[in-house]
């Protein structure tokens, strides 16, 4: 990493469930405008990784910093006023099912920004259009619509109000193949396009190699190799070969 | 080692007792501290309207007919059972006046809550809980819009609101139920039976049911909301939720009933 502040920095940061240590002491950081992907296997802790930055857990120790200022332990009011500078696209999208796909895709405009209806409604049209949504999409509601057009409204959702930063869970899982290329290449688009930083968790390394400048492997609750996308699948550490191949033996198979 | 350590703490009832109770106090604790958030996210704005009036008319408009039909055989019920039972001490005559102090006072409010426990506070405690399942809490919470005040304050809100209007027709049907059946089959005067209980009644009767009725409003929400909220584990978690929110819901009316009745009661001496 180079001197400059980075935009967002876990600093010796621990959670425990049942006495088990999930983050166990993770320090790491993401520059600001740098796309960040982190994998690992199932239980590892990535979920919990941007769960703590998004104040939805809580961690045992350690810090979390936004541009170098700490935000564990904020206030509800000072974290709502965080979110205004974050997006997310949950691992299910997490759209509401009582509201239309225009209504998900305003609700921070409307009722959190106070943006009337029908300026909202417009932006979330445009949102849509830029995940390749039809504006006909827009009176559905979610459970119209298939998997992946879930995903594309869940983008929507996540960039309409053009957050500083933008963390995605899992993004592609579920989805088949050439959907989950289609995700990864409007998620990259929306990232270049708004300048935001970026951290991504996914099991999906096609996935990571397209949404991320760097991606940093996840075991035990410690960063055990952070390096460039492109020397994803040239590095010779033994972990990352290990998830790469997807072989059973190995040095994780004794923690699975 | 599992059946040894079930055993043991089978063994120990203290040990058992001392853990329901802390179990219960936390409860207490928790259910409270969540109550005084919903509170508060009702009484002060933001405020979400149309989430109020989505749940005004869920739990309002749409429980109309399930407590209309629990009130109408409830009174009809009601008559025939004061007329045969008061017959062995010659009070049949009595019967127009006691269904209406029992619909009022008591039967209306309650059956209409135990109705709302079972309709609402269950479909509460499954949409909340199945967002919580699906992380839409969560997702919430990062469109900088506080749950409490969009899911939690308008269905309390609507609760305490709604279940009082929900009384007052069930007391109006309820009545009109004995009513029906006092003159289509035990041949009691329609004007007679109508002015006997316009007479008897006072408006306290109605009211103190009204008041019932919204604290139970305030109840059946709460258990919805607090079990939905809290869901864990899934369908199964939702599932659970569902049960405990009108289980709950229900043992809360009937505790609550019995003591505002003796508030009421010593207020009026």
């Amino acid at each position: 990493m180079t001197d400059a502040v980075p935009k967002l920095a876990w600093k010796g940061v621990t959670k425990r469930f049942d006495g088990r240590a999930v983050l166990d002491g993770l320090d790491l950081s993401v520059a600001p405008g740098k796309s960040l992907v982190i994998i690992g296997g199932s239980g590892q802790g990535k979920s919990v990784t941007i769960k703590t930055a998004l104040g939805l857990m809580r961690p045992e120790a350690g810090k979390i910093e936004l541009d170098g200022k700490n935000v564990v332990g904020l206030s509800e009011g000072a974290r709502r006023k965080l979110f205004s500078r974050i997006g997310v696209l949950f691992q299910g999208a997490a759209l509401f099912d009582s509201l239309t796909v225009w209504e998900n895709v305003a609700f921070r405009l409307i009722n959190a920004d106070g943006v009337p209806r029908k300026e909202a409604r417009e932006r979330a049209i445009e949102a849509l259009d830029q995940v390749r949504l039809a504006p006909a999409v827009a009176d559905r509601f979610p459970s119209e619509l298939s998997g992946g057009m879930q995903k594309r409204a869940g983008l929507a959702r996540a960039v309409v109000a053009r957050p500083e930063i933008l963390f995605f869970d899992e993004p592609t899982t579920g989805l088949d193949p050439i959907t989950a290329a289609a995700i990864n290449q409007l998620i990259s688009d929306q990232v270049r396009r708004l300048g935001s930083t970026a951290v991504s968790i996914t099991h999906d390394l096609a996935s990571a190699q397209t949404i991320g400048d760097e991606i940093a492997m996840l075991h035990d609750g410690k960063i055990i190799w952070r390096g460039p996308a492109a020397e994803l699948r040239t590095t010779d550490n033994p972990y990352v070969r290990q998830f790469v191949e997807g072989r059973a033996e190995g040095p994780i198979s004794h923690a699975v | 080692m599992a059946e040894a350590e079930a055993a043991r703490r089978v063994a120990n009832p203290l040990q058992v007792l001392g853990r329901s109770t802390l179990a219960a106090v936390r409860m207490v604790g928790s259910v409270g501290v969540f109550a005084v958030r919903g509170v508060v996210a009702a009484l002060t704005p933001p405020w979400f309207l149309s989430q109020l009036w989505r749940q005004i008319v869920a739990i309002g408009f749409f429980s109309l007919p399930v407590v209309g039909l629990t009130a109408i055989f409830t009174g009809a019920a009601l008559a025939l059972n004061i007329f045969t039972g008061g017959g062995r001490f010659n009070a049949e005559q009595v019967m127009p006046q006691i269904v209406a102090l029992g619909i009022t006072r008591e039967l209306g409010p309650v059956l209409a809550a135990l109705m709302l426990a079972g309709r609402v506070s269950a479909a509460i405690a499954a949409e909340i809980g199945a967002m919580r399942a699906t992380e839409q809490i969560d997702a919430m919470r990062t469109l900088s819009t506080d749950p409490f005040r969009y899911l939690v304050g308008p269905r309390l809100l609507a609760g305490v609101l709604m279940l009082p209007l929900l009384t007052a027709v069930a007391d109006t049907i309820g009545v009109a139920g004995g009513w029906l059946v006092a003159t289509r089959v035990l041949e009691f005067n329609p004007t007679v039976y109508v002015r006997n209980t316009l007479d008897f009644l006072q408006a306290w009767d109605v009211v103190s049911g009204l008041i019932k009725a919204a604290v139970f409003g305030f109840i059946v929400a709460l258990m919805g909301c607090y079990h939905g909220y809290n869901a864990s584990g899934g369908a199964r978690g939702v599932g659970r939720a569902t049960t405990h929110a009108v289980v709950s819901s229900a043992i809360l009316i009937f505790a609550s009933d019995y003591l505002l009745t003796t508030f009421f009661t010593h207020a009026a001496q």
